[in-house]
């Protein structure tokens, strides 16, 4: 099993017709196959797209409604620039698709605000923005994670930094243990789906024997994810945990890369997190470099 | 991007906001036709700095006794009088760091009769993705304090996007505050307005921190401390115009025109790493490691040759750097692709102190053959731990 995509997603491109979007579209269609099944372009509709590598070619539409209606797709991945992509996430949401992950790094907030805004009274689910997609080992792979290193498996893992989920991914391979899923929600402040949600599919997934969370500098999000995991553990709900903080280092107020990694206003520290995290059971690594290590720690008792 | 306070006022007076008369001054003989060109007879003498803290900040070059950085002046002469003393020193704030920062710019002001500070900012709250006013009674001291010691005095109301500043929220936010009389009246339509400003210029932070009563009742916008998303810069050339180059890092404007996400540190390690959360857990290790770091620096996920070549050169460039950490795992960013930037980097620049590297991850081989074959002095990693642990070694040996 896995959470939010398997085998049968079927996947489409916004932004399909660019270097980025053709460079990871090509990497997808190798991986296992993953079911990409056409392109968005406003003014290229009716073209085909080939790979470079193997030459498969996939269809163009003028919008996402259409390439909905014609492959039945149930899945968008967004590489649209900046600039257009809070217009390409709210096309998506009109098209009723209900996976949306979207890429692009370096979106405005309030483009976001508006989204977010747009997403609340919709169906869609949202994943990201700047983030590296999902993964579901030898199924399906949206965005741009290195297929490479995941391993079909046991551990859930959800982190807001893509590296870091490479870190986590790559370790848990070499302990043995693989992965079910990995998911990136990303580093912007304003985004669509938060750790609690990916939890709680991760709770309900019955192959999902274990979780890695990784969290950072920001917002409150990694301690409303601890206060989630302490009230469903009453209820009996708890699977084994590690995690990370990443920014324990950082200075106050200076925003470290992702725009949602900043300690602002004396809220956001990695110290609160960590703390948050351990009583909530979560077993918190001081190091980045041994993530699946103190997951194997925590699954030996 | 951060702007000055007069900038700011400026910007909101645009957008019919309540704030006092004022002229910048670039120069110590302007301040006496600039105090002139006010009605008097109270003046206010700030100096225009990017950090808070101001009015209880001391200056280096005067004695522990001499006034902050922020003073009031009873006539022109005494408003001259201040501008020789400030211009030109060093200001130390709780925000400034101890090496302080030069003033280059006053603002001298009209002076106000306070009767009421308030506080009153808007930022984008993240946990319900809206902008929200934040606002308490409480103005005209640190708010960091005051959500520490009494946060029941701190009320947030976040805006729906897709209504606006509505009747009830001017409502809450008055009854917040306090406000009655005049005050209530201007509040109809000044929060609306800084609401419009705010979304208008993408701002990240917008704090009046004192918004005050006055004597007869009517508000002001007292400070005001404005930074703006970098990320929607493209769209605001009059605020790009606002920028003040001498307020920032050499080594990071360097960074910002390769597009490179870096932010300079007071520790001697130096890194290069992909990822924001990976270039952070980096440093986070040097620390666990018992060094500090000197850099923050993330290079990207789509970065050329070129582009790790001046990452690299901004990095050696920085006298305190006495050891290099570079730590790639590669997804997007191609191992061969750094190494061949790293390569040409030190090939120009050359290579004065350690420098240890770890690649993992896409054409991680061929990027370790690069390196290899390249007869540099490159202390090879095996993982992140062992790379932290080599690089604090090299430099303490």
């Amino acid at each position: 099993m896995s959470i939010l995509v398997n085998k049968d997603t079927k996947v489409i491109v916004q932004g399909l017709t660019g270097k980025t979007g053709t460079f990871h579209t090509e990497q997808a269609l190798a991986y296992y196959g993953t079911k990409m099944v056409g392109g968005v372009h406003p003014k290229k509709g009716g073209e085909s797209w080939s790979s470079g590598v193997d030459g498969t070619s996939l269809p163009i539409f003028t919008s996402v409604a259409e390439a909905k209606e014609k492959t039945g797709a149930d899945a968008t991945v967004i590489y649209v620039p900046p600039a257009g992509a809070a217009d390409a996430i709210i096309e998506a949401i009109e098209a009723e698709i209900p996976f949306i992950t979207c890429i692009t790094e370096g979106i405005p907030v309030m483009d976001m605000v508006r989204v977010k805004a747009r997403l609340d009274r919709s169906k869609s689910r949202l994943l990201g923005p700047n983030c590296p997609g999902i993964l579901t080992p030898e199924e399906c792979k949206i965005g741009i994670m290195p297929g490479s290193i995941f391993r079909k498996g046991s551990v859930g893992i959800v982190s807001r930094s893509g590296t870091l989920t490479y870190e986590a991914v790559f370790q848990t391979s070499n302990e043995g243990l693989g992965q079910t899923t990995a998911v990136g929600i990303g580093g912007d402040p304003v985004k669509g789906t938060e750790f609690i949600d990916v939890l709680e599919m991760f709770l309900a997934d019955e192959a999902t024997q274990s979780i890695i969370m990784i969290g950072e500098i920001g917002g409150s999000a990694e301690e409303d994810a601890a206060q989630f995991l302490k009230d469903e553990a009453k209820k009996g709900r708890k699977k084994p945990m590690a995690g990370f903080i990443a920014g324990r280092t950082a200075p106050k107020g200076r925003t470290m890369g992702h725009a949602g990694a900043v300690v602002s206003g004396g809220k956001g520290d990695a110290e609160s997190k960590i703390a948050a995290m351990e009583s909530a059971g979560i077993k918190v690594s001081p190091s980045p470099a041994r993530l699946g290590k103190t997951l194997v720690e925590v699954l030996k008792g | 991007m951060n702007i000055h306070e007069y900038q700011a006022k400026a910007l909101l007076k645009g957008y019919g906001a309540p704030v006092a008369e004022g002229v910048a001054i670039l120069k110590v003989e302007e301040a006496e036709a600039a105090a002139k060109s006010l009605p008097g007879p109270l003046y206010v003498v700030k100096s225009q700095i990017h950090a808070g803290g101001r009015g209880k900040g001391k200056f280096k070059e005067l004695s522990p006794e001499a006034k902050g950085g922020v003073r009031l002046a009873k006539s022109i002469d005494e408003v001259v009088a201040h501008a020789k003393e400030m211009f030109g020193n060093t200001l130390v704030t709780a925000q400034t760091g101890p090496a302080g920062k030069q003033v280059n710019r006053l603002y001298i002001e009209d002076g106000a009769d306070i009767a009421r500070e308030l506080y009153c900012s808007l930022l984008v709250d993240r946990s319900v993705g809206r902008v929200a006013f934040v606002v308490s009674t409480e103005g005209g001291m640190d708010i960091e304090a005051v959500a520490h010691d009494t946060p029941e005095k701190i009320h947030t109301i976040a805006i729906d996007p897709e209504a606006g500043v509505t009747a009830a929220d001017i409502a809450a936010i008055s009854k917040a505050l306090a406000l009655e009389g005049a005050a209530a009246e201007d509040a109809k339509s000044l929060f609306p307005l800084l609401y419009k400003a705010f979304s208008e210029k993408d701002m990240a932070l917008l704090e009046i921190n004192p918004l005050i009563v006055m004597q007869n009742g009517h508000l002001r916008v007292l400070d005001a401390k404005m930074s703006f998303d970098g990320n929607a810069l493209f769209r605001h050339d009059d605020v790009k115009a606002l920028r003040d180059e001498t307020e920032e890092d050499a080594k990071e404007i360097e960074a910002s025109k390769w597009d490179l996400a870096y932010v300079a540190l007071d520790g001697n390690i130096g890194c290069m790493v992909n990822g924001a959360g990976l270039a952070m857990a980096t440093m986070d290790i040097i620390k666990l490691y018992g060094k500090e770091p000197a850099n923050f620096c993330d290079v990207g996920g789509g970065a050329g040759k070129e582009k790790v070549a001046a990452a690299f050169k901004i990095i050696t460039a920085d006298p305190k750097v006495e050891g290099i950490l570079v730590n790639i795992f590669g997804g997007i960013m191609r191992c061969d692709v750094i190494a061949e930037g790293v390569v040409a980097a030190v090939q120009e620049v050359g290579l004065k102190v350690p420098l240890v590297v770890r690649l993992e991850g896409t054409n991680v081989e061929l990027g370790k053959k690069i390196l290899n074959e390249s007869g540099l002095a490159i202390t090879a990693a095996d993982d992140l731990d062992d790379a932290a642990k080599k690089i604090v070694a090299a430099i303490e040996a």
